[in-house]
């Protein structure tokens, strides 16, 4: 099932293989999507739901899988369901469901603006002696602190157990529910539902494939926790053909997650310190981040948090000086993109680094991100081309309607060209983990350069600048290990002589020992000691010993292909693999084999080659110590080792800031009131309420049509990759709306003509491309329109169409602040912005 | 667009590049055969270098043909990659475009405050200057302390070591080498509006 | 032992990496006539937009030899919602309309059946345009010549594939010795009728003496823009097939001396 994303149009190539599934094995492609787009051309069956009803649509698949009758008398459910997730455990009895409280959760603050989620946590046993007496090392620290056992009703009977809280949750989310606030058809639902559970099972896995389609929301976490926790419930994580897949979009998105340039995220997944939070102290930090995770895999947190600092600072960071922690910044607020222009707007930043983004165009309210641009008193922009954003002081929007003038424009513009891919060497992580090596071709042309280049050469300048420095300020930047000189041989054939080592900077962030600077090939070597060094512990085994760069293999086979590229962690294809053998071990079926115990040889064996992603000596059916940490503490039937209980969570005891479970909210801006609970949207959704962003209320008379932005296969998201190229330019030379037939006769609008559309923030023209691929929808006896617009273009380049994103508006999911793009309120009407015809 | 590949192709004739040997092979040619054929039909060849496509990331293989002067003549997908097995999307495949295009900027540009255009400048006094004004406004702006809320309605003093006056956007059509030098550098800077694509 | 392209419309996701792919191996510029001057801009912008569903470039050109037709087939209550897609090229015809029409022998077939214009011999008469019954060969101001899709008559000499089949995500084009691909199109047509897809078919058997380059469609051929009953004009004259394929093994030689010579002549390429 493709949901939330057009795969053929937006990753082409990866639709490759859902395609061949479908022509040479007969696989079912389902999309549902308010489009009929280039992926619905080709799947079996399209299902056209409307924009921002998609928790609503699975959280009733989740109702009439747990309600069938196959997954009821089928073993196999069961077994997966009772033992590789938190179905069994329970929850404190305080909690209230939102079918208890009418569309909220227990913890809701007075003031409604945030969850405590006290009430969502397991019912727990006593807590066991501790492992240790005096905790001398950081380890014994969690040590100390491990909780009691999570108590748990295997028959699933207990009211307070997370099935039975499921069950009641989405009781009400019925097929008819569906057709009523989706304006999908039953049967269409039905037959999604039926053939998502009849294709799972011992023999058989189904997929479900998202991308931005779902992110875009005010929901979105809750959305994809939706689709994993019907995953979970059928029995399909963890196994070959199942799983959740999250369709990226840029070239090392994923690489840049992992080795997060993320505000709220140091790399390897490690919390930046958070001044929100009790992480004073390095002692703090690690109880604060370690200690609600210790009986995980996460137990090791103090060796990856360790080994990070160390190799920020190299010989300065010492045990005395808790590795530099104190001279490492804290976040003090959410410091992401929308609240970063918020404040750029108000004056409080006032030097910017762009680099390969154009926010001009892409940003949401991108009119209220330019006007930004225009308060910094410096800017650096590095890009191939003369973006929107480098070019916002010159021939913007707001500069031809005479709102802003160049001379008023204080800005100092710096554009740095870079090199392109082809011209420097480095990794790129895809979005299915896999690190890939790409090698320099050529040097760049005049004064590009690489971006490591830019970082390395401003940092040797500004520790030049800071040398002398005394002030403990300047104590990390003076002190930073800085040395990534490139070996004469890695220039030799290149014009550019002081290109950095990408290698030194991959070996680093691989880790290695200190003193002798040997990578280590697992990051089960990492110690707590300040002995090792590892940038981002996930990358562990990447350069596995001196010289060896993984990502450089290229050997592929026809399956898993553990010999093309290196997949983090460890080279682990499918994650939380363990729970592809059943309780006893063995494979679910032959068909379905992937990692299962070896009894002669007492290990887990994967013949495949993939990683296992689990201890390889821990027998199944072992149990777990109780006063133990990570894999001690895990059982050997704990397939989810990254959680604290070893399972896959349906309910969220806490991590998500938004409730324990998904329910359905309506998008922020809609026309259609919520016809299943009293709270009309998210009710802790991010919100800015300030000048040049305006909202529009719900069923707003003046916006009563709904609009999603997407892209198109011909261009590259803001299109600074795209429209300056003429082959692409040609295939979609302009900015265009599609719209039916029904919306456009009603509305007076021609196929092919100019139309305008209008929201509180802007308005835009762009042709009109009225097609039947569009339809309305009937929401409760009352017709709602949809209208898309890609938003690739600007007022740049060989191809220009006005900026789509001066239509949207800042506001976002809880809690990872993405923006609502995906639906909110428009209007539409014939002819030019301005009135011309 | 600058098209000097058949000149190259006319010079190079009957020299056949590994990575097209690789690329017939993949196909299931016999190879012997093909370099015989090659003295026959002109065909462009160079210097094979494995790359990843820099657009989506699916992380399709390509090959990069490099002429004796170090010139992008191809880009091509790499058969031997088992995600794409030598296809492309369309801007996949234009990515020889992307590199070789007469709109691309390969000289420093300046603006200065209040101007209405750019002016060239050399790259190393761009980069002193980057470097004076981000420690000028790093200085002027840096916090060691801030209250913070301490839950009971009050404020208590926390270090945070931050500057909350420089931002950095990007990243995700970068490398991971890139990603973690950007983010030692800032993180020892102080810099907590540090963001990418990953939001977007 | 012809080779040709079997085009599986019922897999083409409508992509056009085919269109870009044969653009960046045969350097072709965009189509200059996409593009026009606007006010303050040093360079020409994309004003092709067509509001015919996602095709924009409309057809066949001397700088577009490959083409990616969209048709939309949806009815009101959109109970029948189709959108199909198609990757159009020179068909490489068994009888070839403008290879018989060229009065200077300009266009030949190779010893591999694809049909070729050597640059340096084409005179620009445009005889072989009207002679085409599929509207491929098209002539450009630029060079004074015909153009259009060569097979990639370089890559298949060299064991190589053509770059759009190569390219191709979802693998609707494939390339191949003409008989292995009627193998692979008659067994994925069967199974296509066997799940109950009656109007499929396979166009290019017959049509011109056989296609070297032809299609599985979906629906009949016309809703594809192609001619249900194509005429080449030499069918009304003579069986001219014999005479051309003994003929083609003779001319094969020449045109490959002719296309080393080409890489002198550059005036095709248009600076955008």
């Amino acid at each position: 099932m493709i949901m939330g994303s057009n795969m053929a149009e937006c990753h082409p190539v990866a639709f490759r293989w859902p395609l061949k599934a479908k022509t040479d094995h007969g696989a079912v492609l389902m999309h549902v999507d308010p489009r009929f787009t280039r992926t619905s051309a080709l799947c079996d069956i399209h299902v056209p739901i409307r924009a921002g009803t998609d928790i609503l649509f699975l959280g009733a698949i989740i109702n009439h899988v747990i309600t069938s009758r196959r997954w009821n008398t089928d073993p196999f459910f069961k077994e997966y369901v009772v033992n590789y997730t938190n179905a069994a455990t329970l929850v404190n009895p305080d909690f209230k469901d939102t079918e208890d409280l009418n569309g909220i959760y227990s913890g809701l603050s007075s003031d409604g603006k945030a969850y405590a989620n006290e009430s969502w946590s397991y019912q727990r046993g006593p807590k066991p002696t501790p492992a240790v007496t005096e905790a001398k090392t950081f380890t014994d620290l969690l040590l100390e602190r491990v909780p009691g056992r999570p108590k748990t009703d295997p028959t699933l009977k207990n009211p307070h157990t997370v099935f039975q809280i499921i069950r009641k949750h989405y009781h009400r989310y019925t097929p008819e529910m569906v057709e009523k606030v989706c304006g999908c058809p039953k049967k269409k639902f039905l037959k999604v539902a039926e053939t998502l559970l009849n294709n799972s099972g011992r023999d058989k896995t189904s997929n479900i494939t998202y991308a931005v389609g779902w992110t875009q929301h005010t929901v979105g976490v809750q959305i994809i926790r939706t689709a994993a926790m019907l995953q979970a419930l059928l029995g399909n994580i963890g196994r070959p053909g199942g799983g959740v897949l999250a369709l990226r979009g840029h070239a090392t998105i994923q690489g840049s997650t992992d080795i997060a340039t993320l505000y709220q995220s140091l790399p390897g997944y490690l919390n930046m310190p958070d001044a929100r939070k009790n992480t004073e102290t390095f002692k703090d930090y690690i109880l604060t981040e370690a200690v609600p995770l210790s009986t995980s895999y996460w137990g090791n947190f103090p060796k990856f948090a360790v080994s990070y600092f160390k190799a920020q600072y190299g010989d300065a960071a010492t045990k005395e000086n808790d590795y530099g922690y104190d001279y490492h910044p804290k976040i003090t607020a959410d410091h992401s993109h929308l609240p970063m222009f918020v404040h750029m707007s108000e004056g409080q930043i006032k030097g910017f680094f762009v680099m390969g983004q154009n926010p001009g165009v892409g940003g949401q309210n991108a009119r209220f991100q330019r006007k930004a641009l225009a308060k910094l008193d410096w800017m650096v922009v590095r890009d191939f081309y003369e973006t929107e954003t480098s070019a916002f002081w010159k021939n913007s929007p707001e500069i031809r309607s005479g709102e802003l003038k160049s001379a008023d424009i204080k800005t100092e513009v710096f554009f740095l060209p870079a090199a392109a891919v082809a011209e420097m060497e480095g990794t790129f992580t895809n979005t299915q983990r896999l690190i890939q090596q790409h090698e320099k071709s050529t040097d760049p042309p005049g004064d590009a350069r690489s971006d490591l280049w830019f970082t390395y050469h401003l940092g040797k300048r500004l520790r030049k600048l800071y040398a002398s420095s005394t002030k403990d300020h300047d104590w990390a930047i003076k002190n930073l290990y800085w040395n990534y000189e490139p070996e004469p041989s890695e220039v030799a054939d290149y014009r550019i002589k002081d290109e950095p080592s990408a290698y030194k900077v991959l070996k680093e962030i691989n880790g290695y020992t200190w003193e002798d600077k040997k990578p280590l090939p697992t990051f089960a070597n990492l110690k707590e000691d300040g002995s090792t060094v590892s940038g981002a512990w996930i990358y562990t085994g990447v350069i596995s010993e001196e010289g060896v760069n993984n990502a450089r293999r290229r050997r592929g086979d026809n399956w898993i292909s553990p010999n093309w590229g290196f997949a983090w962690p460890a080279n682990r294809h499918i994650m939380y693999n363990r729970a592809s053998a059943d309780l006893a071990g063995k494979p679910w079926s032959k068909k379905k084999k992937l990692v299962y115990w070896d009894p002669k040889a007492g290990t887990w064996v994967a013949p495949s080659g993939d990683g296992i992603d689990f201890l390889p000596t821990k027998a199944p059916g072992s149990r777990g110590k109780d006063n133990g940490i990570g894999f001690d503490w895990l059982s050997g039937n704990d397939p989810f080792i990254m959680r604290p209980d070893g399972k896959s969570w349906l309910f969220a005891p806490f991590g998500i800031v938004d409730g324990p479970m998904p329910a359905h909210y309506e998008p922020y801006e809609s026309p259609v009131a919520n016809l299943v609970y009293r709270q009309q949207a998210n009710p802790v959704a991010k919100t800015w309420f300030i000048e040049g962003n305006p909202y529009h209320k719900v069923a707003d008379p003046r916006y009563p049509i709904v609009i999603s932005t997407y892209r198109v296969t011909e261009h590259h998201l803001s299109g600074t990759m795209s429209r300056w190229l003429p082959w692409l330019a040609e295939l979609m030379p302009e900015l265009f709306c599609e719209i039916s037939p029904e919306l456009a006769a009603e509305k007076g609008i021609k196929n092919a003509d100019y139309m305008t559309i209008e929201t509180a923030r802007g308005e835009i023209q762009a042709r009109a491309l009225v097609t039947r691929r569009m339809q309305p929808f009937t929401i409760n006896g009352k017709t709602v329109h949809e209208v898309g617009l890609p938003w690739h273009w600007g007022w740049q380049a060989r191809a220009e169409g006005d900026v789509v994103n001066n239509l949207s508006v800042l506001v976002a999911d809880p809690n990872v602040t993405i923006h609502e793009g995906k639906v909110f309120t428009c209007n539409v009407r014939a002819g030019k912005r301005g009135g011309a015809a | 667009m600058k098209v000097d590949r058949r000149q190259f192709i006319k010079i190079s004739a009957g020299a056949v590049g590994t990575a097209v040997i690789a690329e017939a092979e993949a196909f299931g040619a016999d190879t012997g055969h093909i370099q015989e054929e090659a003295q026959k039909v002109p065909i462009k060849t160079g210097r094979q270098v494995p790359s990843v496509c820099p657009y989506c990331a699916v992380g399709c293989g390509q090959i990069v043909t490099v002429d004796d002067h170090g010139k992008i003549i191809d880009i091509q997908g790499n058969p031997d990659s088992p995600i794409s097995q030598g296809t492309l999307c369309p801007k996949g495949a234009a990515t020889y475009q992307l590199v070789n295009n007469d709109l691309r900027i390969t000289k420093v540009r300046y603006r200065a405050p209040g101007s209405d255009h750019w002016e060239d400048k050399s790259l190393d006094w761009a980069m002193d200057r980057v470097a004076e004004l981000t420690r000028k406004t790093r200085d002027a702006n840096f916090h060691e302390f801030q209250d913070m809320p301490d839950g009971k309605g009050g404020t208590v003093k926390k270090r945070v070591m931050n500057t909350y006056a420089i931002a950095s956007l990007g990243g995700a059509t970068m490398n991971n080498e890139w990603n973690y030098a950007h983010q030692k550098l800032f993180h020892a800077l102080g810099v907590v509006y540090l963001e990418n694509q990953a939001r977007i | 032992m012809a080779k040709g392209m079997f085009v599986d419309t019922s897999i083409c996701t409508g992509c056009k990496a085919c269109q870009v792919a044969c653009k960046e191996w045969n350097s072709l510029p965009g189509d200059p006539a996409h593009f026009r001057r606007v006010p303050d801009r040093p360079y020409r912008v994309a004003f092709n937009f067509t509001g015919d569903s996602y095709d924009n470039t409309v057809k066949l050109s001397a700088t577009d030899w490959r083409h990616v037709r969209f048709i939309e087939q949806f009815n009101e209550s959109r109970s029948e919602a189709r959108w199909l897609f198609s990757s159009d090229s020179c068909k490489h015809c068994n009888d070839a309309g403008c290879l018989n029409a060229c009065p200077v022998k300009a266009i030949v077939r190779t010893d591999m059946g694809n049909v070729f214009v050597q640059q340096d011999v084409c005179i620009g008469c445009k005889y072989c345009i009207p002679a085409c019954p599929y509207g491929v060969i098209s002539f450009s101001e630029k060079t004074g010549t015909v153009h259009k899709c060569t097979l990639c008559n370089d890559r298949i000499h060299n064991g190589l594939g053509t770059a759009c089949a190569k390219a191709c995500p979802t693998g609707s084009i494939s390339f191949g010795e003409v008989a292995d691909l009627r193998k692979k199109a008659d067994a994925r047509l069967a199974r296509l009728k066997g799940l109950g897809f009656e109007k499929a078919n396979i166009y290019g058997y017959n049509e011109a003496g056989g296609l070297n380059v032809f299609y599985l469609f979906m629906d009949r051929p016309s809703v594809y823009g192609q001619p249900e009953a194509p005429v080449v004009p030499q069918q009304r004259l003579m069986s001219s097939t014999a005479v051309t394929v003994a003929s083609a093994v003779v001319v094969a030689a020449a045109a490959m001396i002719s296309f080393r010579e080409r890489g002198e002549k550059k005036k095709e390429e248009v600076k955008l």
